[in-house]
């Protein structure tokens, strides 16, 4: 306990004038017409508000939060690149940043001329990166482009290289803004490898991020920040729960909104019109209109109809595709051979599924009236999105079947 | 104090400051057929385009003219060249700013050396020039040493100024630009001083620029000891330029990341 702390931040406050943020830049003429205009409290916006922080060190800090929430202005501060404008900041050691990869590469040197000036730039001596250059170039996999300019790197070589050059930095405190996102599958691999690695090291490292799976797998504690405050922290997994409930209601909330508003915002739509689609409702199991719905649980799908031309025996369907366009199921009432009954002018067709056994995601609907030939009368496609949360984390692929698991010795009949 | 602190933190610096400068100076012309070759071709070009209109079309009447221009020309080209990249320094400096820590007065002090290295390497351009047209090499020209170091402190002190300014008013840029002309052309660059009305040459001496000419004329073309006594005042307002500018600079340098 008397050990101290790497990072340590008490009462922090940061403000943005808001005249910045509308990136209404001074001019001389608006200087002499109102030299008087400024720094008035009004125009101050509060980023971060009384924020406090402490990291012993060897421990892993995670930031979570939404867009906009002060995370990156956080770890800015932490940084020293930005002043805050009340509290303390106390960082012990030295410290590395990666929030800005290949920070000061110049496009026509060559790899190796930008390991050099770049590592320059994160404070190294020119005796540092000749003794780390083989590591490094050898860690960013480039082989005999490091001689090739930058300019010609694919983004993926660019990042990986900046990477390389950041991390050799060897920090005692390691800041990392959203970093894991980029690159492909490999150098997340990569990333995740040299995490760990600084974390057996006893380095202290401080995350920001988006990826709540890495998140949880590598922070001992986590902050999630809401608005310029601390919302909750501690625990990864109890405070990366509270976040995703309180992510899904205000989604759910945002698309209620919109749904209220009775609009049919279709990608693509297609079809004579005989008989018209004029309202599609997302309803959880009482009829309640919703855009977020939990693995499991009951989703019915309510389209209004009005009938234009007289037209034969239509057919209404749906398609669910998720996030990455596979559909994931799809029908209509012709193929289910459900029996409506005549179709009178006007109504409502509802399709209820009583356990939606989707992976959490996000989910798209296209919805349709065909004829019974299959001549599509009116198709409407991703009419509307909807959201599957719940159950445990990290399970994979687009269909969960209800299950469970057991083990029995070997010789004993199941 | 501060003073103190900011030059120290600039000479801590220097590994980084060397290898910018290198960045700035390679990366001009990287890319391009002739290369490095450039740095000499400029200049040597420059001073083809002044002689053909200043000796040719309008006849000036002095002798070695070209090689007199161009005695006032280089260090101009130097001073110019600073206050336009330095201006710059900042608003420029895009990521190195916003998501990188180091001492920001790097930035600019990076554009002034290195238009200075740029001016040293045409210097001896300008020597096989003055050989040339038998314009004698004399141990006055010692004296460069003093005067350069007079005139990067005061360059470096309007650059800082400037690069702060740009940063809250980013019209500084394109004032700067006209009003350097301007200031070209009321400074003893491309006519000798003599050719200034007696009653004027009062306010000639009160342009930090003119003096600055009028030393690296004195020393390279006329073979004789600058005027030390505007020199040494100059020094002496440099120094209070540049107090000013710290002053201002870092006062200001904790929002440049923010503004930009």
């Amino acid at each position: 306990m008397n050990q101290p702390l790497a990072i340590e931040v008490a009462g922090l406050v940061k403000r943005f004038r808001r005249e910045l943020l509308k990136s209404d830049y001074t001019t001389w003429k608006s200087l002499l017409l109102r030299p008087f205009r400024r720094d008035r409290a009004a125009d101050l916006l509060t980023v971060l508000d009384g924020i406090d922080l402490a990291v012993g060190p060897g421990r892993t800090l995670a930031v979570i939060g939404e867009n906009g929430s002060g995370k990156s202005t956080l770890l800015k501060i932490l940084a020293g690149i930005y002043k805050p404008d009340a509290g303390q900041v106390s960082v012990q050691g030295r410290m590395s940043s990666l929030i800005e990869l290949g920070a000061g590469f110049h496009p026509e040197f060559s790899g190796r001329e930008n390991v050099f000036l770049n590592g320059t730039i994160l404070g190294l001596s020119k005796k540092e990166i000749n003794r780390r250059f083989e590591q490094i170039v050898e860690y960013a996999g480039l082989g005999q482009f490091i001689e090739a300019p930058v300019r010609t790197y694919s983004s993926g070589m660019y990042v990986r290289l900046g990477f390389s050059v950041a991390v050799n930095v060897d920090p005692d405190v390691l800041l990392v803004d959203e970093v894991l996102a980029v690159g492909d599958e490999a150098f997340s691999h990569k990333c995740e490898d040299k995490l760990n690695e600084f974390k057996r090291a006893g380095k202290t490292i401080c995350l920001v991020s988006h990826d709540l799976s890495a998140v949880k797998k590598f922070a001992d504690e986590v902050v999630w920040l809401d608005g310029g405050v601390v919302a909750a922290r501690g625990e990864p997994a109890r405070v990366i729960d509270a976040y995703r409930q309180v992510v899904a209601r205000r989604e759910d909330e945002v698309g209620r909104r919109a749904a209220s508003r009775g609009e049919l915002a279709a990608a693509d739509r297609w079809g004579q019109g005989e008989v018209e689609i004029v309202a599609v409702r997302l309803l959880d199991g009482g009829g309640q209109p919703h855009v977020v719905f939990a693995s499991g649980g009951p989703l019915c799908i309510e389209m209004d109809y009005v009938v234009n031309q007289p037209a034969e025996a239509p057919a209404f369907g749906i398609g669910i595709k998720n996030s990455a366009g596979v559909l994931c199921y799809g029908c209509n009432t012709h193929v289910d051979q459900a029996s409506l009954g005549p179709v009178p002018q006007r109504g409502t067709v509802r399709f209820t599924a009583q356990r939606l056994d989707l992976v959490p995601g996000t989910y798209l609907l296209d919805v349709a009236v065909t004829s019974s030939e299959g001549r599509d009368y009116d198709y409407l496609v991703q009419v509307a999105s909807f959201a599957v949360r719940g159950g445990p984390d990290g399970d994979v692929g687009i269909y969960r079947p209800p299950h469970d698991w057991s083990l029995r010795p070997r010789g004993e009949s199941a | 104090m501060l003073l103190q602190r900011h030059l120290t933190e600039l000479a801590k610096h220097h590994g980084l400051l060397s290898a910018l400068i290198s960045r700035e100076l390679k990366g001009r012309y990287r890319g391009s057929v002739l290369g490095f070759l450039w740095t000499f071709l400029n200049p040597l070009l420059l001073l083809c385009v002044y002689a053909l209109v200043f000796s040719v079309y309008f006849r000036i009447q002095m002798d070695n003219y070209a090689v007199f221009m161009f005695c006032g020309l280089l260090p101009w080209v130097f001073f110019s060249g600073s206050l336009n990249e330095g201006a710059g320094a900042i608003t420029d400096g895009g990521s190195l700013v916003t998501k990188v820590l180091f001492p920001l007065q790097v930035l600019p002090a990076v554009k002034v050396l290195a238009a200075f290295v740029n001016y040293l390497l045409s210097l001896p351009i300008l020597f096989a020039f003055l050989l040339g047209w038998g314009v004698a090499l004399t141990p006055k020209l010692l004296a460069f040493f003093p005067v350069a170091a007079v005139h990067i402190l005061f360059t470096y002190a309007l650059a800082l100024l400037l690069s702060t300014a740009n940063v809250f008013m980013r019209d500084t840029r394109h004032i700067l630009g006209n009003f350097l002309t301007l200031w070209f052309f009321v400074t003893p660059i491309l006519y000798p001083l003599s050719q200034v009305p007696e009653k004027w040459r009062t306010l000639v001496y009160l342009n930090p620029a003119a003096v600055f000419a009028l030393s690296y004329q004195d020393l390279f073309f006329w073979g004789r000891w600058p005027r030390w006594d505007l020199l040494g005042l100059l020094a002496l307002g440099s120094v209070v330029l540049l107090l000013a500018a710290v002053v201002i600079f870092e006062h200001y340098k904790e929002y440049f990341a923010e503004k930009i």
